[in-house]
């Protein structure tokens, strides 16, 4: 009895702790979740002279998928977003952040192009305003231009199955 | 006299730019970097990191006050970029649980010495 409420205290901080260890620092909540996408205007990476904004996209529930030909995570997910793509049930848009132009063509002709279409952010600055900071990213955008979700890090098969599809329905209808 | 003049443009535009590098310094040792987290945006050499300097720099140079700039970046990628959390509703247990935590260790030391008899005390006499 006499030890029962350093032993309460210290139960507690074990549950705490315990929470804190699971939980994976690298993963920040992000503050534009429900907020209006930040609007861009980039150049394409198939046709480097033609521009493409997400104003384009308005009615349509897509996917942006921020992505490098130098990042590692991005292959591991690569034949999620194949798979993805094939389907047909969500389009998926890249943003290629921080790349050579000739490095990203030659890993989507390599690895395959989920993409309907990718934009080029060499120098990073519109992956500055959607937060990124670390690819691969992906961010579900409604079709008012509001985003709903973002996957920070690789997309895996539970992220898509319990979180993306649902929600992709849930927007279309 | 040209060139007196030439010198005194140099010198006052070196330090304005020092003051400026002074000023990003002292503004990203307050920001944390994203990618390596325990460094702050001064210290770390991530990419990220060497974008976001660029970017403060770019804002102080038009003109941008330090406040302006950390709602631009908590704006992007919330209070986590601040090492000073906001004082907020959310961040309420945040400030206020040292605080109650000494005062609680306070009263429980006061209880704890009061029902403890005195033997020291006792002893002395």
């Amino acid at each position: 009895m006499k030890f029962a409420v350093p032993i309460l205290i210290f139960v507690t901080l074990v549950i705490f702790l315990g929470f804190g260890l699971r939980r994976d620092p690298r993963l920040l909540p992000s503050p534009l979740i429900d907020r209006p996408a930040p609007a861009f205007q980039l150049m394409r990476l198939d046709e480097p002279n033609r521009p493409f904004s997400p104003t384009e996209l308005r009615g349509t529930v897509w996917l942006l998928n921020t992505w490098a030909s130098w990042c590692v995570s991005c292959r591991q997910e690569h034949p999620l977003l194949l798979a993805l793509a094939r389907s047909g049930v969500v389009p998926v848009y890249g943003l290629n952040y921080k790349d050579k132009r000739t490095d990203a063509l030659e890993w989507l002709k390599s690895m395959g192009n989920p993409y309907i279409l990718n934009v080029q952010d060499a120098d990073g600055r519109v992956g500055m305003d959607y937060g990124v900071y670390g690819v691969p990213e992906t961010y579900l955008i409604d079709k008012t231009g509001v985003i709903r979700f973002k996957q920070i890090g690789p997309l895996t098969l539970e992220s898509i199955e319990k979180t993306i599809l649902p929600l992709v329905r849930n927007l279309n209808s | 006299m040209n060139t007196i003049l030439l010198y005194v443009v140099l010198l006052s535009s070196s330090g304005s730019d020092a003051s400026l590098d002074q000023r990003v310094l002292e503004l990203s040792r307050q920001l944390r970097c994203l990618v390596c987290q325990n460094e702050s945006l001064a210290d770390s050499q991530a990419d990220l990191a060497v974008d976001l300097r660029r970017e403060i720099r770019g804002q102080m140079i038009h003109g941008k006050s330090d406040d302006e700039i950390k709602t631009f970046l908590t704006a992007r990628y919330g209070d986590f970029v601040l090492y000073r959390p906001p004082f907020k509703p959310e961040t309420y247990v945040l400030w206020f649980a040292p605080a109650l935590l000494v005062c609680g260790g306070f009263f429980a030391l006061m209880r704890i010495i009061r029902t403890q008899p005195h033997s020291h005390c006792r002893r002395g006499l």
